[in-house]
């Protein structure tokens, strides 16, 4: 089971720096400006929309990675 | 960099032995008072002065004073009114156990000081692939942080030692990340917390004659989560508490909601020698130690070790982290 945890740690890391990755290449530069003429808050906001999907993703994705690590034990 | 090595060994000696000599007299004080607790994975009726937060707050506030005194600058000015606000949210707590989004709704307005002192940068560093501005969502995130530091803390005060033990190490993994990333005011201002831990450790760890209570794990906690903000190391120390984020993780995807630990059944028992073992029960909240005393059932000491080996492992994976901020893909 350790090793388990361990594995867990290590896949929570990864994804950290994926998902950073991601915030960094993809949110960062996006501007919708580029495209229609809207408010910068309103830009912001489609930014943080966007993030926050991403957010839900990476938490899917760390749900899924732990019921397939720990599946004995998630049963009970 | 002189006066900083100077500030770093003043303000560790402040810290460490305030909690070192302070704690002991609280011990007499609470017991006196009859302020204990059981402590419930002890043969018999054993009791536990509490709460010990009273010292831990003393420790990192007299020493970021003194490190105020060194550097005036608003970040440390944030640490000492956030720790002091963390202190003041679990005090109330303990004193009066409050429902599950006390907490969370009240720690978030600990973060108030960050927010009106500007001490933030709104920029959020990643490793390997640089920093993205995000103004608005990162004042977003400072409201968030502190709670969630705070009740991940928390939620690791299960064991004797494991909160203050825990918290000095991913301290000194931050205080190292900090070096590496050349904040040293900063890395000097989590030598503070360090050190409190360190000295509250010594009373804190098996056989515990303390036991930090709210105040002391949601001090930790606050303490934390602003040096995380103000020394925009907000990734590296989540990655130093990755074990406690995945203590909370687990066990609120198991409840699906946000409870007092309180409220929950106890998701481990005792066998006849006293060790721990996981329920017997169904609908139990899964948590960190239940996953470790999954395969068999261990002595509350080797469950302690086990959890600071998981906590020195993610320290490491954070000076890696830090390492990695300076290399761009």
């Amino acid at each position: 089971m350790t090793v388990q945890i361990y594995g867990f740690l290590c896949s929570m890391w990864i994804l950290i720096l994926v998902g950073g990755g991601l915030m960094v290449l993809l949110v960062g530069p996006i501007s919708f400006r580029d495209y229609v003429d809207i408010d910068p808050l309103i830009n912001s906001g489609a930014k943080i929309i966007l993030a926050l999907f991403l957010i839900f993703i990476w938490v899917f994705i760390l749900t899924k990675v732990k019921n397939w690590i720990f599946k004995a034990q998630i049963k009970s | 960099m002189e006066e900083k090595i100077i500030a770093a060994v003043v303000v560790s000696a402040v810290a460490f032995f305030s909690v070192y000599a302070l704690t002991p007299i609280l011990i007499k004080v609470l017991g006196r008072r009859n302020l204990v607790v059981q402590d419930v994975n002890k043969k018999g009726s054993v009791m536990v002065p509490r709460p010990g937060g009273i010292s831990i707050v003393v420790g990192i506030v007299a020493s970021e004073i003194v490190l105020y005194l060194f550097f005036p600058i608003s970040e440390i000015l944030a640490i000492i009114i956030t720790s002091i606000l963390g202190f003041s949210v679990g005090i109330i707590d303990d004193r009066k156990p409050m429902g599950g989004w006390f907490k969370p709704v009240a720690l978030a307005f600990c973060a108030a000081p960050i927010l009106l002192l500007g001490a933030y940068d709104s920029n959020l560093d990643f490793p390997l692939f640089g920093s993205v501005s995000i103004p608005f969502l990162y004042m977003g995130l400072i409201v968030f942080m502190i709670p969630i530091a705070g009740n991940t803390i928390n939620s690791i005060d299960v064991l004797n030692g494991v909160a203050s033990g825990f918290i000095t190490i991913a301290s000194f993994a931050l205080t190292i990340s900090l070096i590496i990333l050349q904040n040293y005011e900063i890395a000097i201002a989590t030598l503070c917390l360090a050190f409190t831990s360190l000295a509250f450790y010594k009373y804190h760890k098996l056989p515990s004659r303390i036991f930090p209570g709210d105040s002391g794990a949601l001090t930790f906690g606050a303490t934390y989560g602003v040096i995380a903000i103000v020394g925009h190391v907000e990734v590296i120390a989540a990655i130093a508490i990755l074990p406690a984020i995945i203590n909370s993780f687990l066990f609120l995807s198991s409840v699906k909601k946000i409870v007092e630990h309180r409220e929950t059944k106890n998701p481990v028992s005792h066998t006849d020698d006293f060790k721990l073992k996981t329920g017997d029960y169904k609908n139990v909240p899964i948590t960190l130690v239940r996953l470790i005393i999954a395969k068999r059932p261990l002595s509350e000491k080797q469950i302690v070790t086990e959890i600071f080996r998981l906590g020195i492992f993610s320290g490491v994976l954070a000076i890696i982290t830090a390492f990695m901020m300076g290399v761009e893909v």
